[in-house]
């Protein structure tokens, strides 16, 4: 039976042993149906997420609610929507209780005097040519003005094909305006021309974001294991789908046998009581989903898989320790 | 199914029920290191300790708490736990 002392030397153990007994018990919250954009290709509008059901405005529901969760061995509150920006009041019932990672588009700025350290992931979408054809508008230059140096928020880059070749340049703007980025795929869940990611290009880009990542270390935070995954979609040759996915709202989860997966997890709608499949869109294509979270995730239930070699461990720990920076459980 | 309670015993079937229900490889229950830390070695995680709690609530019909996860780190631990578990059985059972 291999150890994971044997395969590693006393600096990666370290390492290991910082993350290693995090037990990270992550849910998903829709704080609210509405957004100021629309973006073509956003998972919630394209598969009418926003209309499965009603918000719940009271905020004394929602307080009871965290509470609920958090006595449900939540330790990770991640709060998406629509723009949960618009509703301040829920964000911060869910900062007071629990860690809490917010996803917003940056155009509202978070007041730091009432959410002094909460981390925040800034969508971005591309250049500002991109941005302006798929979410109406150049948010970068808005966004990038709201948080520039925050030690606590990092651009959450979504590449599309159409990025091929313009990637560092980017990259070079997040770090000049003093932040952090971490980059996934675009899934294209309305088929928008030219958006969608063919095998070559994957390849290509799996090139480019590893190239970043050696030429930005500061910046960027990510792995070319990570790279690996979400541009192949196999790991330890396995092929992510529904079968494997990790992301799935366990109540809902009838799978057999049983993959492995992320313990207690719930993707809540905003009525609190409506559960969503997944992390993402309950219409998209396990085949073709590249949802850069649920493809980490899989690579971090499979601890043991990666017991194996000494660079697969290493691999392993790499996409933890991302992981881990992103939801601040340890520092950059 | 009734188990014995001898502490070596339940060490031997704890081990039998990782390496089955885990299928980890190159190693028996014989070879199993009682003491070697299951989550920093073996890289054990909290939904392998789920199901091997779950065999062990069917197979010495007794409950893990969750709660008392992160304490069963080793063989030993997990054997000494059951024990205990069994013990405070016996004795509620037992006539006054
Ligand atoms: S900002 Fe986010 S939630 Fe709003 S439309 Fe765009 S992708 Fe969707
Ligand atoms: S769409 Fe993606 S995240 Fe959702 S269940 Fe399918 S593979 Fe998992």
């Amino acid at each position: 039976m291999q150890t994971v002392s044997s395969l590693l030397s006393p600096e990666w153990l370290e390492r290991y042993k910082r993350i290693s007994k995090l037990n990270i018990r992550s849910s998903i919250y829709d704080v609210t149906n509405r957004c100021n954009l629309r973006c073509i290709g956003c998972f919630f509008f394209s598969s009418d997420e926003h209309k499965a059901a009603p918000e719940e405005t009271d905020i004394r529901k929602w307080e009871a609610f965290i509470d609920r969760e958090k006595q449900r061995g939540v330790n990770l509150a991640i709060l998406i929507g629509g723009e949960p920006t618009l509703c301040l009041d829920r964000m911060e019932a869910f900062y007071k209780r629990l860690s809490t990672f917010c996803a917003t588009n940056g155009l509202i700025k978070v007041p730091r005097d009432r959410f002094p350290d909460m981390m925040l992931g800034i969508s971005l979408w591309g250049d500002e040519q991109d941005e302006k054809i798929l979410r109406g508008r150049d948010t970068f230059s808005i966004s990038s003005r709201n948080y520039a140096g925050d030690p606590h928020v990092y651009y959450l880059y979504t590449i599309t094909p159409r990025q091929l070749g313009k990637t560092e340049r980017i990259v070079r703007k997040i770090r000049d305006a003093g932040l952090k980025v971490h980059m996934q795929l675009l899934s294209n869940d309305e088929g928008v021309n030219g958006f969608s990611w063919e095998t070559a290009q994957l390849d290509a880009i799996r090139a480019e974001m590893d190239a970043i990542l050696d030429a930005y270390p500061e910046t960027v935070i990510s792995s070319k294991y990570y790279h690996e995954i979400i541009t192949t979609g196999t790991m330890m040759g396995r092929r992510f789908g529904w079968d494997e996915c990790p992301s799935v709202t366990q109540p809902l989860d009838r799978r057999s046998p049983p993959p492995r997966r992320l313990i207690e997890f719930i993707r809540w709608a905003s009525d609190l009581h409506t559960m969503h499949r997944c992390c993402t869109s309950e219409t998209r294509d396990c085949g073709t989903c590249k949802d850069g979270a649920a493809h980490m995730s899989w690579v971090m239930v499979n601890k043991r898989a990666h017991i194996r070699t000494t660079r697969d461990l290493q691999n392993w720990i790499e996409v933890y320790e991302m992981f881990a920076k992103l939801y601040q459980f340890i520092p950059w | 199914m009734t188990r014995s309670s001898g502490i070596d015993d339940i060490l031997l079937h704890v081990a039998e029920i990782l390496v089955r229900e885990l299928k980890l490889e190159d190693v028996t229950a014989e070879t199993f290191d009682p003491e070697i830390d299951l989550v920093d070695e073996v890289g054990i995680d909290s939904m392998d300790l789920a199901t091997v709690a779950l065999v062990i609530r069917d197979e010495y019909a007794i409950r893990i708490d969750e709660d008392d996860y992160p304490k069963l780190t080793t063989v030993r631990l997990i054997s000494e736990y059951i024990a205990r578990k069994l013990k405070e059985k016996a004795a509620e059972g037992a006539p006054a």
